[in-house]
């Protein structure tokens, strides 16, 4: 069954597929992809700490950022029970945000790491995750016939899953939206601070020859978009 | 103002009562010699000490304006006087487009006068030697000072204006307005300390020449473009010398001017002026019509405030004036002589306008003004005031409480709120103590405040100001390099087009690329937005889009509306309206029957198989906008099964499944739906996000602009709305959800309002159960598919576009 299928039966709607180099995806409506063969549950972009790490440059943000993000990921990763998590670079928003994690928000994120393998791919925003926050380090990985990795190559990506770039779609509002033309997919930023790139920006759409499908993310269940619906905004 | 004048009788008050040692209000028409009477004391005390041979060079007077613009002419009307009475006195103008030099030589050796703004007095006073700057400051002048008290720019004058007088305890100032209905207000502004300052009134001048157009056509029931009077309208240019025609929003202005230009046989010179357009394009017409170059000019609010800019001779004012006293404003803005009365003619764009006309045209026969919402100073300001106080030098808490509450707009802050603004400024005032370690200001062992590092200072002086402008993008022109229309545009980033202006990009968030709109008199195509320009060129459509533009739509005034009310419920006064608008009326009563003057007449009827609701408030878009949102739920709850709704100045329209004529309507409207349906609401309110982030960034939660960082197009870095969810969620009694509820209730929402409405019509609903919709209700009705209807659930849009690419997959 393909997403479009699963959408019009409303009872499935909540995990259309996204299928990728033949490789089928299941799509969670708070951000996250899930691969059932290998158990693997991809997330990009969280973002951890960038609160503080505006605060540090005087702007104060409210500190919830990370126990939100967190809290969000606690949900997904309860509802798929994933054997690994592919964090997909740009964890946290810079470099000693790891030591700026608050005790409790550290305490969650060894629970959720707890009995699985965590791997975090390296991105701009944090190439050396510390060893004390436990779990792997990556520069990119690959996961049966895709390859997972923070920042979009530009050319030969066939089965790319990237991050980086937190592709927003303006439908009824601004979504965060999984952009692909079934030879890669940009994944959306799952940070609760991470802001968002309107998918028809030339940095996103560049990365596709095909017919971009957006597959947005509402509120509780996830709808799968010809991207040429999607308005303009910035 | 003339050569050998003679001081006019208010012009001699306003002197008598700074000698006497007091401050004064001065209250006069345009054209009445108002700013040289604000500059009469400090004229004559400047000679004064030039006779006693006294050295100058420390700042005397003190003049602030609410515009740049104006302040430069003032400067160039103030020199003649100056050279005339042969005073050697130094007048220099300050505001952000004065150089750094100048402004630093400025501080160093200031000159007699100084004129500015009261974003430039913030930075002054923040700086370390404000107090040597000031100490010597005699005088102050508040220009045009009703424009500018109501607003959170007033609230930022008033702090300025208690520390000047802390460091010039013997300064007097002379506050300059147009005509308002409670001038104690503005004498409390003025005085601080919760005294009143003089009061001095001008005679008013010559009684305007006031008409509403008495069309040949046929009178619209709804919409605002005057489509049907422009013919009319042009006419009247071409009969007059210089015209103003006011619109009330840009996307009207783009309209009329559009419309007008296809009548423009004659090719007579007229222009387009509104906020959105290019600086340089503005300036270019503003020249133009001073040179008396053109024959009328399209235009919005721009210009409604104070410069003469050419001889106007006739004010057009398309659409319902919306206010008493902005009407008064517009109308000024024809011979800005004292003796000569003002031509103006009202052109109402629908029937409902013509009721508002013809409020508006009596009040102003009775130079009635509307009476301001009364003003409490924000918390936003406040702390960006705090930390603009510590970057001058160390102070004690106390001693700025104190001086903070002797600002008329601060009288009634509680220490505790004051404490909490405190803590937000130096740590962000959260419950979780996290940020200690990152404070922006931080109390030492002597008990003082000082800012933590001079990053903090920088950055202050990098986004003083209250005025938040809404996220626009630049327009720009490219050619079309062979690009197929309808197709996004991701090419490699071509510039070097011209700059037509800035559009905000929530609009642009409603346009696909090779959609068109009208801009700038232009129709132009969106190829595609790159970094912070939408890249666009010209193109032909029969049906472009408007761009709608966020805050461009005043209410309709509290004072209108019960005008308005009052004319309905008085069919004697019916004789003055209309033969039209007569008919449409007579036909309610027949058919249904009127609003009263201070119940609500609610009608009910069947159509299309849905149930339709119509209700009368009269209290404005903003407020019944906010009152749909609230019925909606409640209707939701009751089993109504409603699906939408539709408000204009005058009505709201609710469609729904069942007939809410049924309902205990007195339920319906009763006042608790301001309790938890308001909270619910509020929670995911694009309206409630906007007003958070005017707070958040006016509070320096946000940074428009960084030390270090280049300016970017895009002012801010971080989204406010995921802000605002994440504070919701985890604070919710945070103390910038405290100060952006406060600006809802009284801004975007209206909440105020609204509550004063539920109040007023507790058991006065009249309830019409009709079988058809009413003549009344036909206006509201036709906004239907018009405007956004606000009901739909938003998740709607994305599931129609969802199936669309199914029944493409599956044919």
């Amino acid at each position: 069954m393909n997403a479009t299928q699963a959408a019009k039966e409303g009872g499935t709607e909540r995990d259309p597929a996204l299928v990728v180099a033949g490789v089928r995806l299941l799509v969670d409506p708070a951000g996250a992809l899930y691969e059932p063969q290998a158990r693997a549950l991809i997330v990009a972009d969280l973002h951890l700490e960038k609160g503080s790490s505006f605060a540090r440059r005087g702007m104060m943000l409210p500190p919830y950022d990370t126990a939100a993000t967190l809290a969000r990921l606690t949900v997904v990763i309860a509802r798929w029970r994933p054997r690994a998590v592919v964090a997909l670079g740009d964890s946290f928003h810079d470099g000693q945000g790891p030591d700026r994690l608050a005790p409790d928000d550290a305490d969650r994120l060894s629970a959720l790491r707890r009995g699985r393998e965590w791997i975090w791919i390296a991105g701009n925003h944090d190439p050396e995750i510390p060893a004390h926050v436990g779990g792997e380090r990556l520069n990119e990985m690959r996961l049966g016939e895709l390859i997972l990795r923070h920042e979009p190559a530009p050319h030969g990506a066939h089965g790319e899953i990237a991050g980086h770039l937190h592709p927003v779609a303006v439908i009824g509002g601004r979504r965060r939206a999984y952009v692909t033309d079934g030879q890669r997919v940009v994944a959306p930023a799952f940070g609760a601070y991470a802001g968002g790139l309107n998918l028809h920006h030339p940095a996103i759409a560049r990365l596709f020859s095909g017919r971009r499908v957006a597959h947005v993310l509402g509120k509780d269940s996830v709808h799968a978009v010809c991207a040429s619906k999607c308005a303009a905004g910035a | 103002m003339s050569r050998g004048w003679s001081a006019r009788a208010h012009q001699l008050q306003i002197v008598a009562s700074t000698q006497a040692g007091r401050s004064a209000l001065l209250i006069a028409p345009t054209g009445a010699g108002k700013t040289l009477a604000g500059f009469l004391p400090s004229l004559i005390d400047l000679s004064e000490r030039c006779r006693a041979n006294s050295p100058g060079g420390r700042l005397h007077t003190l003049y602030i304006s609410p515009l740049k613009a104006l302040a430069v002419d003032v400067h160039r009307n103030l020199e003649i006087p100056v050279a005339e009475m042969n005073l050697p006195v130094r007048i220099e103008t300050r505001t952000g487009d004065t150089s750094a030099q100048k402004r630093q030589r400025q501080r160093r050796n200031p000159p007699d006068m100084l004129l500015t703004t009261p974003e430039q007095l913030a930075l002054l006073l923040a700086s370390p030697d404000a107090v040597h700057l000031f100490a010597d400051l005699r005088r102050v002048v508040l220009d045009e000072l009703h424009a500018l008290s109501l607003s959170k720019r007033g609230d930022l004058l008033a702090l300025g204006l208690a520390r000047l007088r802390s460091i010039a305890p013997a300064h007097l100032a002379t506050g300059l307005s147009a005509t308002v209905r409670e001038p104690d207000e503005l004498r409390r502004f003025i005085s601080g300390r919760g005294q009143l300052a003089d009061l001095v009134t001008a005679p008013p001048g010559a009684p305007a020449d006031l008409s509403i157009l008495d069309t040949r056509e046929s009178l619209p029931w709804a919409g605002h473009s005057a489509r049907h009077a422009l013919a009319e309208i042009y006419a009247a240019i071409g009969a007059a010398k210089m015209t103003l025609v006011f619109v009330n929003t840009r996307a009207q202005a783009e309209f009329v001017f559009q419309e007008i230009w296809r009548l423009n046989e004659d090719a007579l010179p007229i222009a387009l002026h509104h906020g959105s357009l290019d600086a340089g394009q503005r300036r270019k017409v503003e020249a133009a019509m001073s040179a008396g170059k053109l024959r009328a000019i399209v235009c919005t609010s721009t210009l409604d405030l104070g410069i003469d800019w050419g001889d106007v001779d006739l004010v057009v004012n398309v659409g319902a004036p919306k206010g008493a006293s902005r009407l008064a404003q517009r109308i000024g803005r024809a011979n800005h002589r004292i003796d000569e009365s003002s031509r103006a003619i009202l052109v109402p764009a629908n029937r409902f306008e013509v009721l508002e006309c013809v409020a508006a045209v009596d009040a102003a026969r009775e130079n009635a003004q509307d009476t301001p919402v009364a003003r409490t100073g924000g918390l936003d300001v406040l702390a960006q005031h705090v930390l603009g106080s510590a970057c001058a030098e160390p102070f004690a808490a106390d001693a700025l409480y104190d001086e903070v509450t002797s600002a008329a707009p601060y009288a009634d802050l509680a220490r505790e709120t004051f404490n909490r603004t405190l803590d937000f400024v130096a740590t962000g005032g959260y419950a979780l103590k996290a940020y200690d370690r990152f404070a922006k200001i931080r109390r030492a062992a002597d008990g003082l405040w000082r800012v933590a590092n001079p990053r903090i200072a920088q950055s202050y002086r990098m986004n003083v100001g209250t005025i938040v402008e809404s996220d626009v993008l630049k327009v720009r022109l490219i050619r079309a390099r062979g690009a197929k229309a309808g197709t996004a545009y991701t090419g490699p980033l071509t510039r070097g087009g011209r700059v037509l202006g800035e559009i905000e990009e929530y609009f642009l968030e409603t346009l696909s690329p090779g959609d068109t709109f009208l801009f700038g008199g232009e129709i132009l195509s969106l190829q595609g937005i790159v970094e912070n320009e939408a890249l666009v060129r010209r193109a032909n459509s029969a049906a472009p889009k408007i761009p709608s533009y966020a805050g461009g739509k005043f209410p309709l005034s509290t004072s209108l509306a019960e005008r308005v009310r009052s004319i309905l419920a008085t069919p004697a006064h019916w004789k003055h309206l209309p033969e039209q608008v007569r008919d449409w009326l007579n036909e309610q009563l027949t058919r249904s029957t009127l609003p009263g003057r201070s119940n609500l007449l609610v009608e009910t009827f069947p159509r299309g198989g849905k149930f339709f609701m119509v209700a009368y408030p009269f209290e404005g878009r903003l407020a019944h906008q906010t009152l749909g949102m609230l019925l909606t739920r409640r209707m939701e709850r009751a089993g109504l099964k409603p699906l939408g709704f539709v408000a204009n100045d005058y009505a709201i329209a609710v469609w729904s499944l069942a007939d809410p004529g049924r309902a205990d309507l007195a339920h319906l409207f009763s006042r608790d739906m301001l309790g938890d349906d308001l909270e619910e609401w509020l929670q995911d309110s694009a309206l409630m996000k906007r007003t958070f982030r005017n707070c958040a960034i006016i509070a320096g939660l946000i940074e428009r602009r960084s030390p270090g960082r280049e300016k970017t197009g895009r002012q801010v870095t971080v989204s406010t709305d995921l802000i605002y969810d994440v504070l919701r969620r985890h604070q919710p009694d945070h103390i910038l959800l405290e100060a952006a509820y406060a600006d809802a209730s009284s801004g975007l929402l209206d909440i105020a309002r609204l509550s004063a409405m539920l109040d007023r019509i507790e058991g006065r609903i009249v309830h019409r159960a009709l079988d058809r919709v009413s003549p009344m209700a036909v206006p509201v009705m036709l906004e239907i598919g018009r405007e956004p209807i606000y009901g739909a659930a938003r998740d709607e849009e994305l599931k129609a576009a969802a199936e669309d690419l199914a029944r493409e997959a599956n044919p």
